[in-house]
């Protein structure tokens, strides 16, 4: 671990203040920094603690929806009542993911940002486009079990390792930020992210010192949720497909759908080609498998990840069988 | 070695049956029981030193460095920028000294050293040291390092051909018996398949670690370490120094399982370091570099040819493996270890080939042999059994030999039928049903059985045993517990031999200042080290009877109290001013060369496998195990539950993956090698089978650490395929691998 110089944020403002040096970095959790760091993947000049702020609370909103402070932890939102009686599929994402020690420390606004599970990512003395723009991709060409068939470019096939974003992609969710000169942003979570191209190291659209300090969750949309996850092992494993949908059924036709992926790309998942390829159909499986053409058109395997592109199909088709059964 | 200190010395070589022990004639009704562990409280308030919690005046932190090529010649080291760090010390290394690659258990030599020249990724080529441990770790990853890039071999599949006889060694590399390709030939029923396991790393919760403390040319290095007698040999031989002059203490460890037999590259570097320094020098190795530069079990590859009757009697076992190790190392994976007193069959080839990679050293890992080759001998047996049209049990008590099929010698006890047949009871196997016709929603269930066995081994050791003045007593030994119980185990025997409370015993182990011993190893270390406590204690309950004036037989001895001849005398006034002491030492004999030592069990597996994903999750699992006298019920109990859940991880998660181009673990960090967590471990039932072995050693035991997972694995494995139909030969059992062979959806 390098050293770094550690600053305390009391007001949000401070925090964005401070947060705009170069070099700095936010620290809430820590469950990914700190790893990070020891391993010198990260290398701040400061950290920005932000874990004290008042950003703790789970607000109702006048039009029905969620305010989540940036700094609930994960084991507190997987928790509340609210939560799991409107958006099940966000409280199933969550206790999918991590441990239960890492979701007692692991916050809203932090599991956002995670960063990638790509083992080449994780160890320096290999050649990553991420981690060293230029340097080379080692993932392709080398071990990518776990990593993306979408989204990908030839710099970069990592995979966003979050669940929580996977089901707030379905959800629809609002990203919350504040900027350094006080501006206050809200960015649609399909906003949020960028696909890697020729920059893999950008993963957002947040700017120096911009701080995220709510989720937005807009009313839960009409249809039963659920949220599938697809492990090597029953806990403590990152996604090698998950899928968060919410289906509803009108008159026997599948009147909405809202299906997001994680596990396949380097964001999580969506694509609306596949939920119009429902919407109006019969719950059939052809129209299941129809959605599934829909989400796998461009998909690419880059070789031990190849398994990851008929997983898919499976999962998408159960779940939405799951979704659409009567009873 | 031994001939430890002027103590009164009662030795024993086993060379001939002991069928007596005092441990069935004991009244204090200590043993076997199912006491907490001794060292329980300490470990769980924190209070137990492990290697790197040692306070040491002036400790200097010193952080290894990896090198990052492959196979590479080192042309220099610029470690100048390095030293100019504020908080650095030095950056120390030393081409010849420094060790290539850990040592193997037990070896008296040192490792194979120097690194100039790097063989693996990840080597170990220097260490950089600091006053903390976040500065020192910050430097090392700033040293420059100028390599001459070298060919390297790095690809298995693309090498294998290059395979060649494994020289002999713990057993011979190659053995032909009879006419094997002429009886499998002309078998009525044949089954010819290959099965894999990949490269696997012990993943021990506490990393190595060394804190090396020079003084007036001695060495003392507070080490985590499972075999401190041996270990100090490699390090003095390692150092250049008088064995004489190195003492390693190492009382807790936070698990082996193979990994720290041997010494560890950070024990050379900490002890070169604090010797050029003149301070103390503490190296913890980074969980990374656990993985890269200490010791993985070597992937496998295994053809299996059974050659049977119609009735099951096998003619032809053929267990043929390649297995890998790096250039000039002698161990190999002894795959076919169990396969040659496992089942009976005139014709047999059990060959190993070993392909040299620059790969991570491959050594022992918890069942070497074993853990890994009852996955191709357990599995083809399921295959046999199917290709007959025989249930899998009934195969196997068909094939249960009454002496060593290759020796011609007699087993000295073997329960393998019976803990079938119990198993069998307890599990309900006879609810089990045609392979994929089980189903409960998405998951299709199914049932696997497998032998286990693990060979016996007793090591010559030594522990003195002292009787004190008030009446308590002291066990040492460089002996260890790695986590397994050695320390209440040890305890009970002196406990139950002296007549005392186990709260009267004191033990210290792990210290080789005390007397020496095999250490822990080869699940040799309850019955080697707790028969040389056996013999200590002898000795003084020897003396207890001569001055009480009644021969030994006539004592009964028994809560502090020792009770002939009409009276009743407190051990305190027989032991005189100055107490009682003797060391007892155990050597094997003739005992193993006459009788075939081993113990065996079976493992019974429930799974479920996903029929949408291919996820398969073990659902319960039932052990039935025959090991001689179980000490302590309890951490006995304990080891089987760790084998057998470290038998999930290699049917199921634990692969560790090489990059072909460069030979480097990829997945080297717990998150990536999957070991099983809990939410992957189900009910675990253990059963023990009463047995006595009294040709093993005077308490009648034998090993049981790595019996647990010795056919754990192809259990879970068969179940897989009871529930699906699919074969998946390759371990491990990943969904990707069934995923084609699952229903259309």
């Amino acid at each position: 671990m390098k050293l770094f110089d550690y600053a305390r944020a009391d007001s949000v403002a401070t925090a964005t203040r401070d947060g705009a040096v170069p070099g700095a970095r936010f620290i809430a959790g820590g469950t990914n920094l700190l790893d990070l760091m020891k391993l010198q993947v990260e290398t701040p000049e400061t950290l920005v603690d932000i874990s004290r702020l008042a950003l703790t609370e789970i607000e109702e909103r006048e039009d029905g929806g969620l305010t989540i402070g940036a700094l609930v932890p994960n084991s507190d939102l997987a928790a509340d009542a609210r939560v799991i009686e409107r958006y099940p599929v966000l409280s199933r994402a969550l206790l999918a993911g991590a441990s239960g020690q890492l979701r007692n420390k692991a916050s809203t606004g932090g599991n956002l940002l995670q960063r990638t599970r790509c083992y080449y990512f994780y160890d320096p003395a290999t050649p990553c486009n991420k981690r060293e723009p230029g340097s080379g991709c080692s993932a392709i060409g080398g071990e990518n079990r776990i990593l993306a068939i979408l989204g990908t470019s030839d710099q970069c096939i990592a995979t966003h390792p979050s669940d929580m974003a996977v089901a707030m992609r379905a959800l629809e969710a609002v990203i919350v930020t504040q900027k350094p000169d006080g501006d206050r942003r809200r960015i649609a979570i399909g906003d949020f992210y960028r696909l890697p191209a020729a920059t893999p190291e950008i993963e957002n659209v947040l700017e120096p010192g911009e701080l995220i300090t709510h989720v937005e969750l807009p009313p839960a949309p009409a249809g039963r949720q659920t949220y599938r996850k697809v492990r090597d092992r029953a806990s403590y494993a990152f996604a090698l497909v998950s899928v968060a949908g919410i289906v509803a059924i009108e008159g026997g036709r599948i009147a909405s759908a809202r299906l997001a992926f994680g596990g396949l790309g380097p964001m999580p998942w969506r694509n609306e080609a596949v939920e119009a390829a429902l919407v109006g159909q019969e719950p059939t499986d052809a129209a299941f498998h129809a959605a599934a053409d829909a989400l796998l058109a461009d998909a690419r395997g880059y070789g031990s990840n190849d398994f990851k592109i008929p997983l898919t199909r499976r999962t998408l088709v159960a779940t939405l069988r799951e979704l659409t059964q009567e009873g | 070695m031994f001939g430890f200190g002027k103590d009164d010395t009662n030795a024993l070589t086993m060379n001939q049956p002991h069928p007596d022990s005092l441990l069935d004639t004991g009244v204090q009704g200590v043993i076997s029981k199912p006491l907490d562990r001794v060292d329980g409280p300490k470990k769980v308030t924190g209070t137990a030193t492990y290697a790197a919690e040692y306070a040491i005046e002036n400790v200097a932190h010193g952080v290894l460095v990896s090198a990052t090529k492959g196979h590479a010649k080192i042309k220099a080291i610029d470690a100048d920028a390095v030293k100019a760090i504020p908080g650095v010390i030095d950056v120390i290394t030393d081409y010849d000294t420094f060790i290539r690659n850990s040592q193997q258990g037990g070896e008296t030599s040192a490792p194979t050293q120097g690194v100039r020249t790097i063989d693996y990724f990840g080597e170990i080529i220097a260490i950089v040291v600091a006053e903390s441990f976040e500065v020192a770790r910050d430097a090392a990853k700033q040293l420059k390092v100028d390599y001459e890039p070298l060919d390297g071999t790095f690809d298995y599949e693309a090498n294998k051909g290059e395979a060649e006889p494994a020289p002999d060694g713990l057993i011979k590399g190659h053995y032909d018996q009879g006419d094997f390709d002429k009886a499998f030939e002309n078998a009525p029923v044949k089954v010819d398949v290959t099965y894999t396991t990949p490269s696997q790393n012990s993943a021990a919760m506490e990393p190595h670690a060394s804190i090396a403390v020079w003084e007036d040319g001695a060495l003392t290095l507070y080490g985590a370490y499972q075999m401190p007698t041996s270990d100090a040999q490699q390090l003095a031989k390692a150092l250049g120094v008088a064995q004489s002059k190195v003492r390693i203490i190492s009382r807790y460890i936070g698990g082996g399982f193979g990994s720290k037999l041997g010494i560890a590259p950070e024990s050379v570097a900490a002890a070169i370091a604090a010797k050029q320094l003149g301070r103390p020098v503490k190296a913890v190795m980074l969980r990374q570099q656990v993985f890269d530069a200490t010791v993985r079990r070597s992937n496998t590859e295994q053809r299996m040819r059974l050659g049977a009757e119609a009735g099951g009697r096998i003619v032809a076992l053929g267990h043929e493996s390649i297995t890998s190790n790096l250039p000039d190392e002698d161990f190999f994976e002894p795959v076919g270890i169990g396969t040659h007193f496992l089942y009976g069959g005139e014709n047999r080839r059990i060959n190993h080939d070993v392909v040299r990679l620059n790969w991570t050293l491959s050594g022992s890992m918890r069942a070497p042999g074993e853990a890994v080759g009852m996955v191709g001998m357990e599995c083809a047996m399921d295959e046999l059994a199917e290709a007959i049209g025989m249930d899998p049990i009934a195969l196997r008590k068909v094939n249960d030999p009454q002496q060593d099929p290759e020796l011609k010698v007699p087993y000295s006890s073997r329960n393998l039928t019976r803990s079938l047949e119990e198993g069998a009871k307890h599990f309900g196997w006879d609810q089990r049903q045609a392979p994929g016709q089980r189903r409960e929603g998405d998951w299709l269930i199914g049932m696997g059985v497998a032998a286990a066995c693990r060979s016996n081994q007793l090591q010559q050791s030594a522990a003195k045993v002292e009787l004190h003045p008030d009446g308590s007593a002291t066990v040492s030994s460089a002996m260890t517990d790695i986590g397994t119980g050695s320390y209440t185990i040890m305890a009970q025997i002196a406990a139950e031999i002296l007549g005392l409370p186990v709260e009267k015993v004191t033990m210290s182990l792990g210290d080789t200042n005390d007397p020496p011993a095999a250490g822990s190893g080869g699940s040799w270390g309850a019955a080697s080290a707790g028969s040389a406590v056996y013999l200590a204690a002898e000795r003084v309950r020897e003396r207890l009877a001569k001055a009480m004036g009644v021969k030994p037989e006539d004592l009964t001895l028994k809560d502090g109290m020792a009770i002939g001849d009409n009276r009743s005398v407190p051990l305190a006034e027989l032991v005189g001013k100055d107490g009682l002491s003797a060391i007892g030492e155990i050597k094997p004999g003739q005992q193993e060369k006459q009788f075939n030592q081993a113990s065996y069990g079976a493992h019974f597996a429930e799974v479920g496998v996903n029929v949408v994903t291919g996820e398969v999750r073990v659902r319960r699992m039932l052990g039935v195990f025959a090991a001689g006298r179980v000490l302590n019920a309890k951490t006995a109990r304990s080891q089987c539950l760790g084998g057998m859940t470290f038998g999930i991880g290699t049917a199921l998660t634990e692969d560790l993956i090489h990059d072909p181009r460069t030979g480097k673990l990829v997945n080297h960090d717990l998150a990536e090698y999957h070991v099983p967590v809990n939410a992957d471990v189900p009910q675990l039932e253990v059963h023990f089978l009463d047995e006595r072995d009294i040709h093993a050693n005077p308490i009648h035991a034998k090993g049981i650490g790595e019996l647990g997972i010795s056919g754990a694995a192809p259990a879970v494995v068969n179940a897989i395929y009871n529930a699906t139909g699919v074969r998946v030969r390759e371990m491990p059992v990943t969904l990707d691998k069934l995923l084609d062979h699952l229903p259309a959806l």
